[in-house]
């Protein structure tokens, strides 16, 4: 076997053509079988868990797609609404961490000032910190704010304004809100855009930042009409990769969320798992699997140089 | 004049990084730092349910001092199994072995993808890639019934396997119950069980695509000509691989370790659902450990203590590997 990554032009002999498509063909089983596996479930109308294993299906049946698109959970939320807000969120939290971090990036990229390495410190260790660390201050601190109507309907907002009496009807309260939610994400969202940006940014020649220099423009000019242009993919790689992190999280919306309006898709998924499994009907599951999986799938496998690429150049200066 | 001027121009230009800073550390003053700092008084009180209402300003709330990492460090806490150093241990460990297997095993099929003639090539590297794209959550699930007991597929394949030596009894393995480590005292003080090597294979599949996208953008990158120069010099094909592939590869795929080794460390979703910590606590890692602190036991004090432990230790890895990519970068230059 011709191990060195390249065989300098010369076409590749039958025999060893035929023992690499073997191994290429068994590694191709490993990946596919656990797919397989709940993509077979999932068309199947049987609603138990299967007792044997199935990885070609035999039946192809949209009941479960069908019984999921229409009531999702035993709660009164249809399927678009827990899509939108799957949607609201993910994306919500993508652009905000992008917006704030771009300049972030930028600033540890390009400057040289004192605290640097300090502040960079700072803004990476949230990355290692898991979310659950931060989640009992977070659902405090918002669950202070809250809207309430008072008896003589007039509005307060706490902790700000509170009713003459000290209680009122509860109408709003951040916690327990998509808002609340989308502002605890960012804590984790905003530190990760920050690296993945400005390992790109550091790949990116000082040249025409200097020529631009040179033709007199300043920082902010260069910033906005050099830098921001050329980073243009990577935004949007980074977006994304929020994206798909928030669409899937479930433990802080489950932590902070309790209105069934509110809830998402992972959430739902969730749901579905855990100590209520075993009275969900397991093509429901995979069905509900697949949903979520599958938009965020199409989209990786379009974009996945373009995503490994950041991630590494992230990681390449610290 | 002139020079004045100038002055001010530089004292601009010294505050102008703190500026494009400051809308990110006025975020993260709030949601970040603010609930650290909170965090880290918490955990000197016997913070509980009952607290949280009206939280520190709560008139029965009591410094209770170090008590809560002493508590953690000695193992006084009333939860069974539960031994700090042996989780953190076995974390380490975890997140270790984990890229110790994904980087080579990455590095070698990108390899084989890359053979120049190689039919189906694009349709390979495209299905690779599923594993990432999976919710943790699907994953967790879809290996909990793979290694089920009864129905799973690994007993099943087990019992195949053992049918061609002659072994026709059903294989009844209980990988998520048994508390007997298989090879005892492979790792000394933290005992692997079972479930330890049932994640490691889901955790493999999961992992190593992730490496082989990685390896197989800077095989790519690699000039033909030195294979070519090589080949002439009468190098064999193992030869080019660690003398040319593997030192040319060693710049992107540390960065990916590095990746690889954090995202392991903080395995929550994967390994909450795939054991829960079990059996015996024996596949705890630190996050699933400070969840069931806060979700479950409502031990917000201990909780605190325990993030603020978590926080210390982030700190070490992150400077540590910090250290490892700068070690590539230093590479790269000379």
């Amino acid at each position: 076997m011709n191990t060195s990554g390249q065989t300098s032009g010369r076409n590749l002999p039958l025999w060893r053509q035929l023992l690499l498509q073997i191994v290429c063909l068994a590694i191709l089983a490993s990946v596919m079988f656990p797919i397989m596996y709940i993509v077979t479930l999932s068309f199947s109308s049987k609603t138990t868990r299967p007792s044997q294993l199935e990885l070609i299906p035999k039946e192809i049946s949209f009941v479960a797609y069908q019984q999921v698109l229409d009531r999702p959970t035993a709660n009164p939320i249809t399927f678009p609404e827990l899509l939108k807000n799957s949607f609201l969120l993910s994306a919500g939290v993508g652009v905000v961490a992008l917006l704030i971090a771009v300049s972030a990036a930028y600033a540890f990229s390009r400057f040289k000032f004192k605290l640097r390495e300090v502040l960079m410190v700072l803004v990476f260790i949230p990355l290692l910190m898991p979310a659950v660390g931060l989640s009992t201050p977070l659902y405090l601190l918002m669950n202070q704010i809250q809207v309430k109507e008072c008896k003589d309907k007039s509005i307060a907002i706490q902790p700000f304004m509170t009713c003459e009496d000290g209680k009122g009807k509860l109408k709003f309260n951040l916690r327990d809100s998509l808002w609340g939610v989308g502002i605890a994400m960012t804590a984790s969202a905003l530190p990760f855009a920050v690296w993945n940006l400005k390992g790109y940014l550091d790949t990116i020649p000082k040249e025409l930042e200097e020529a631009a220099a040179i033709d007199g423009a300043d920082a902010n000019q260069t910033f906005w009409q050099i830098v921001i242009p050329l980073a243009m993919p990577q935004l949007a790689v980074t977006f994304f990769l929020g994206f798909i992190g928030h669409w899937q999280e479930f433990v802080l919306t489950w932590l902070f969320l309790s209105q069934p309006e509110d809830y998402t898709l992972a959430m739902t998924l969730y749901n579905m798992t855990g100590q209520y499994a075993n009275s969900v009907p397991w093509n429901r599951f995979a069905a509900m699997a697949v949903i979520v999986a599958l938009p965020v799938a199409v989209v990786y496998i379009a974009l996945q140089k373009q995503i490994v690429g950041g991630i590494t150049s992230g990681a390449v200066k610290g | 004049m002139a020079i004045a001027k100038s002055k001010r121009k530089t004292n601009k230009s010294q505050l102008l990084p703190y500026l494009y800073l400051l809308p990110a550390f006025l975020v993260m003053g709030v949601i970040t730092f603010y609930p650290l700092i909170y965090q880290v008084i918490v955990s000197f009180t016997n913070f509980e349910t009952k607290h949280l209402l009206l939280g520190l300003k709560s008139p029965e709330l009591e410094f209770v001092g170090f008590k809560n990492y002493i508590d953690i460090f000695t193992a006084a806490l009333p939860v069974e199994n539960f031994n700090f150093f042996r989780v953190l241990e076995f974390n380490f460990w975890w997140a270790l072995s984990n890229v110790i297997l994904h980087v080579p095993a990455g590095v070698l099929i990108a390899t084989i993808l890359n053979t120049e003639g190689l039919w189906l090539k694009r349709i390979y590297r495209a299905l690779y890639i599923l594993p990432v794209v999976v919710p943790p959550l699907v994953v967790a699930v879809v290996w909990t019934n793979i290694f089920d007991e009864r129905y799973g597929a690994m007993n099943q394949l087990l019992a195949i396997i053992g049918g061609w030596f002659g072994n026709t009894d059903p294989v009844f393995i209980r990988w998520f119950e048994d508390v007997k480590p298989p090879i005892p005292g492979f790792l000394p003080g933290a005992p692997l069980t079972l479930a330890y090597y049932a994640m490691m294979i889901a955790n493999f599949w999961l992992g190593w695509p992730f490496m082989s996208v990685v390896a197989t953008g800077a095989l790519q990158s690699i000039p033909k000509d030195l294979y070519e120069a090589a080949e002439i010099d009468g190098a064999t094909g193992i030869q080019q691989f660690w003398n040319i592939t593997v030192p040319l590869l060693r710049p992107a795929m540390i960065p990916a370790a590095v990746y690889g080794f954090t995202l392991s460390f903080n395995l929550f979703n994967f390994v909450f659902f795939m054991t829960g910590g079990g059996p015996a606590r024996s596949t705890e890692l630190l996050v699933t450990f400070a969840y069931n602190l806060v979700r479950n036991l409502r031990w917000y004090g201990v909780a605190a203590a325990f993030a603020v432990i978590i926080f210390a230790v982030a700190l070490v890895v992150f400077l540590i590997t910090n250290r490892i990519t700068r070690a590539t970068q230093n590479y790269q230059e000379g």
